[in-house]
């Protein structure tokens, strides 16, 4: 009991002077002129990038190799999560709500969600929105859909779900090989290409940020049953 | 001091209770929790500071858009593996349940 | 002076409502409490000029989050256990 009480007394303080000290460290920061213009430099380079909402030129062309390792992980938590789901269909019609509000609702709101998810994704080229939003929201219609107990059948292990997960990367990484092929740096899109190729590309990682999160939301093991596979608690 | 140095600032303590959080809470979907709001401090320390002078920066504000969406997949991922642990060992905690907790030690 | 008064309103929200989703003793009621900590957080990024990430933040840290969460209280017995007849297998 005591060590417990004294444990907690030196993690409080740890946390506190870590706490301080990045707070200490923001005023002193905050305090700096900082010499680097990033935000002018970011607008002078506005109409090369091919978009222009600057958030998704970040995103799409300056920082793309952000983009790239990140669905990258994506991809990986993905297949992780798919691979501790204990039934082998990850679309299980047992664990269905199938409550007759959540149907009548779900008839209204998944074609308006997938139309909001269509509309993010066209906005990103130049107001807020964009691939990652609509991904969410393609996302969310599904989990409304399985909850209201729609079969899905494309969540089943196969081609179709092997296919949504990797189009993203893949797509994103051909581009960036090709260009790099092509002569030009790794992932700098050609000119006079760069609006269509963003376009596709951030397409293409819709489908797959929101297969990525729906199968991960999916593969949760729910049910209690006896699995023959394991051999007990370890 | 601008609102956005307030916010950065807000971010460093919601650090500092993610930290904590995740250090001394027990139960596994309360480390999660802290796991997040720790992430959201950063991400707002990340967006507040730059935009202390100058207004708004598209370029923290792209970094943190990648950042949040990581966030939910190792959520996501989290909750699986929880999921899996409890069920195979019955447990929502990483430690042993000792003797003067409940029986069982969940709550 | 009114700008003020909200941005100190809205980082007084956010801590105490993460204070309470770490510290309450329901589980339930800290998941509940850290969805509206997810929708304060996209108030907080659209005061600081950033609508992409309150956009996202909206639909994942209130959405997603909140039905995976939810959904993982009541299977990892947040609830009390014996509402749901989940007593575990062992």
């Amino acid at each position: 009991m005591m060590a417990g009480w004294v444990r907690t007394l030196i993690t409080t303080l740890l946390c506190l002077t870590l706490s301080g000290a990045l707070a200490a460290s923001i005023w002193a920061i905050a305090g700096n002129p900082t010499p680097v213009d990033l935000p002018r430099l970011l607008s002078e380079n506005m109409d090369r990038s091919g978009v222009a909402h600057p958030v998704t030129a970040v995103l799409l062309n300056f920082r793309s190799y952000d983009t790239l390792l990140e669905i990258g992980v994506l991809v990986i938590a993905g297949i992780a999560g798919i691979s501790m789901a204990k039934t082998a269909s990850l679309e299980d019609p047992e664990l269905r709500t199938s409550d007759t509000l959540l149907y009548a609702l779900q008839r209204w709101f998944v074609p308006l969600m997938l139309v909001l998810a269509g509309y993010l994704l066209w906005a990103g080229a130049e107001r807020p929105g964009g691939a990652f939003q609509a991904g969410a929201v393609v996302a969310a219609t599904g989990v409304l859909m399985r909850l209201g107990g729609i079969p899905m059948d494309f969540l089943r292990p196969g081609l179709l779900l092997r296919l949504g997960l990797g189009l993203g990367f893949s797509v994103f990484l051909v581009v960036a090989v090709a260009s790099a092929i092509g002569g030009e740096a790794f992932l700098a899109y050609p000119p006079g290409l760069t609006k269509a190729l963003i376009v596709v590309i951030e397409s293409v990682l819709t489908l797959s940020i929101a297969m990525v999160l729906l199968a991960l939301f999916v593969s949760a093991p729910v049910n209690d049953a006896e699995d023959p596979e394991e051999g007990g608690p370890a | 001091m601008t609102a956005s140095l307030l916010y950065a600032l807000a971010g460093a303590v919601l650090f500092g209770m993610g930290l904590y959080g995740l250090l001394r809470l027990p139960h596994l979907l309360r480390k999660l929790l802290a796991f997040n709001i720790m992430g959201s401090g950063v991400f707002l320390v990340m967006v507040g500071l730059p935009q202390h002078r100058g207004g708004a920066d598209p370029i923290p504000q792209a970094l943190v858009l990648t950042g949040i969406v990581v966030a939910i997949a190792a959520t996501a991922l989290a909750v699986v593996l929880m999921r899996r642990y409890y069920h195979l060992s019955g447990m929502t905690t990483l430690e042993e349940p000792s003797p003067e907790q409940r029986p069982g030690g969940r709550r | 002076m009114t700008e003020w008064l909200l941005d100190g309103l809205l980082v007084f929200a956010l801590l105490v409502t993460a204070g309470a989703a770490l510290f309450s003793h329901n589980l339930f009621r800290a998941v509940v409490v850290f969805i509206a900590f997810g929708l304060l957080m996209a108030v907080a990024w659209v005061r600081l000029q950033a609508p992409d990430i309150a956009l996202a933040e909206a639909a994942i840290g209130a959405g997603l989050t909140g039905v995976l969460l939810l959904d993982a209280v009541s299977h990892l017995g947040g609830i009390r256990p014996g509402d749901r007849n989940r007593g575990g297998r062992e």
